[in-house]
């Protein structure tokens, strides 16, 4: 190595870099427990890859046979009745899936928006301010199952089993997520943007929603498509709301519904290998969908940092 | 500073500027809505099973719902246990993981291991128990052998890897979730690792430090308090998880056992698989179950937030 190289060895060429080496540290256990401690590092990451690679490998090679046999009538019919039936259909689940979390984004996210303004731009470091932003982060904590009972004795037992139920249950969970991102978001935005509006002459609703609002805008957006993401994959939630169907239903305000993290559940412990078939092919669309999302976030929050 | 002329510029200012104010107020009390809700809801319901069964609701291991007895020890035991056995896989390879990417590799190669890593947190918890239940536990119960029999007679050892290995037991839960937290205290220890100043890694580099011991001397005292809560938000996310651990922890009753390739049972997994078929007094007491849970993600997460939070200011003041 060059360490054991000095200028006194080779005199007739002193170059700096040869000094430099010189005064490397010469004492080999120490870089040698370094290296090691860095190796062990680099190990950890080579670790982790062992789940995710069999998991997405799995989850394409099984899932994907299906959906690509069966390419049209997976997405056109219903889920046969019986779990003996081998053979596609999970149009009900992809339809509840996307109807149940659009609602429950419309419920959360808007909400989430304006708690998020009140603790920025109105809260600020006040008491209430510190204790509502102390408990959204307490409220992310609150495991997904709780909210699903919760929903379930306060709405479910008092209406029916609906889309609406689960909207609602996921709709808890999105709720802090979505208050969290935007409030880092909005604590971005330069405070001489406001100062430049207040001394337009605009009141601070107007500022807040012309000025303020538009400039986190696309940083909020990022955030709130991974909240998405993430309430669509979200099952114990349903479990107690939605109740089931086999059946398309449009509809979140009225009858039974399904999705597709709880056909996954449900035919992932069936003993039929039709189901186990159509589990792994619901994986594979529910892993499409959360992708999608989560890749149409990247390429907003990209956009918005090649524009800053 | 603004506010005391915005006061006045809006004194007397219009009713939309109010109602706009007042719908944000109201917006930052539904947090405070839903959790006190939560809290009044979970208690009203499962005090039914509380009145049935007293204190033996919390100390009993006997769950025998024809006979109308409802302990929840044993699952209690299994939720702690695997988010421990959990923590214990996940910790050093989570840490390891941000280290690496903060202080070790180029780059792009950060750029490229985040987003594996991201990649992995959007996966969903069922398709991860999907395969944790449909492909790892068939496969792994050749390696549950080796494990029981070369630690049979060891100390501590030979009781966690004990006799008579399942494919679907604490273990087989708590591998899955350690994958699941994983992405999360990573992350999560990659923002608090990522405020240590410049100048005192730079400072120990130019002492002699090595790369290591500059990690350890100067990376690693500064962000202690934030590693802990990064790790404990792991610890509530993985004692919550439901559908996951309910596939692969192999539902059996009464469990109370260091032995982690023995099938079990969790607080969440009972919940769901036993809901379908319950009666009144039954749903109380699931409730109530949830209830318990509820209470200790609660202190985990209001611990962690502020263990957090502190090391935060720590972090803000020192610069």
């Amino acid at each position: 190595m060059t360490a054991t190289l000095s200028p006194v060895d080779q005199p007739g060429d002193p170059t700096p870099t040869l000094v430099a080496a010189d005064l490397r540290p010469q004492a080999g256990w120490r870089l040698l427990k370094s290296r090691i401690m860095i190796g062990l590092m680099g190990l950890s990451f080579a670790v982790i890859l062992v789940p995710i690679v069999l998991v997405i490998g799995t989850v394409v090679s099984k899932g994907g046979g299906i959906v690509v046999r069966e390419f049209p009538k997976w997405f056109t019919t219903d889920i046969p009745v019986r779990g003996r039936a081998v053979g596609p259909g999970m149009k009900p689940a992809i339809i509840g899936t996307l109807v149940i979390t659009f609602l429950a984004s419309a419920l959360a996210i808007p909400l989430g928006i304006l708690g998020a303004v009140y603790l920025n731009e109105y809260g600020k470091q006040s008491r209430p301010a510190k204790v509502v932003r102390f408990l959204s982060n307490v409220m992310t904590g609150v495991p997904s199952i709780v909210m699903g009972l919760f929903i379930y004795v306060i709405f479910t037992l008092r209406f029916a089993l609906s889309g609406l139920g689960g909207a609602l249950a996921l709709a808890c969970l999105m709720l802090p997520v979505v208050i969290r991102s935007t409030e880092e978001m909005l604590r971005l935005v330069p405070e001489h943007l406001r100062e430049a509006s207040y001394a337009l002459g605009t009141r601070k609703s107007r500022t807040i929603l012309t000025v303020v609002l538009p400039s986190a805008l696309p940083g909020t957006v990022s955030g709130c498509l991974l909240a998405i993401a993430r309430a669509a994959g979200e099952t114990a939630p349903l479990f107690f709301t939605i109740g089931i169907v086999t059946k398309p239903n449009w509809n979140p305000f009225s009858g039974s519904n399904t999705a597709l993290p709880f056909q996954i559940f449900r035919n992932a412990t069936s003993i039929y290998a039709g189901s186990k078939e159509r589990a792994w092919g619901a994986a594979f669309t529910l892993v499409a969908i959360t992708f999608l999302f989560t890749v149409f976030a990247r390429v907003v929050t990209s956009a918005y940092q090649k524009r800053r | 500073m603004i506010n005391p002329i915005e006061a006045q510029l809006h004194a007397g200012g219009g009713r939309a500027d109010r109602s706009f104010r007042n719908v944000c107020y109201a917006a930052g009390a539904v947090v405070l809505g839903v959790l006190g809700l939560i809290t009044v809801t979970m208690i009203g319901r499962s005090t039914k099973a509380l009145d049935w069964m007293g204190l033996d609701f919390f100390t009993a291991r006997r769950w025998n719902p024809p006979q109308q007895i409802y302990g929840i020890l044993s699952f209690i035991w299994g939720t702690v246990y695997t988010s421990t056995i959990a923590l214990v896989l996940a910790v050093p390879v989570s840490l390891g993981i941000a280290l690496f990417i903060t202080q070790v590799a180029p780059t792009w190669l950060r750029k490229l291991m985040v987003y594996v890593i991201d990649l992995l947190a959007v996966i969903p918890s069922v398709v991860i128990g999907l395969w944790g239940v449909l492909v790892l536990a068939p496969n792994i119960l050749g390696f549950y052998s080796w494990l029981s029999d070369t630690f049979d007679g060891w100390p501590i050892l030979g009781s966690i890897f004990g006799d008579n290995p399942q494919g679907r037991s604490f273990f087989t839960a708590s591998i899955v979730l350690a994958v699941m937290i994983t992405p999360i205290i990573v992350s999560l220890s990659r923002e608090v690792i990522e405020t240590t100043p410049q100048f005192e890694k730079e400072a120990a580099l130019a002492l002699g430090a090595t790369k290591w011991e500059m990690i350890r001397g100067a990376v690693i005292p500064h962000s202690k308090g934030g590693l802990v809560g990064a790790v404990m938000l792991g610890l509530g996310r993985a004692m919550g998880e439901t559908i996951a651990v309910t596939l692969t922890i192999g539902s059996a009753l009464g469990q109370i056992t260091l032995n982690a390739l023995a099938s079990g049972n969790s607080m969440p997994a009972v919940i769901t698989s036993e809901w379908g078929e319950a009666d009144t007094l039954k749903k109380s007491a699931l409730i109530g179950m949830a209830m318990t849970l509820f209470v200790i993600t609660i202190i985990v997460n209001t611990v962690a937030t502020a263990v957090v939070q502190r090391s935060q200011v720590k972090t803000r003041g020192a610069l």
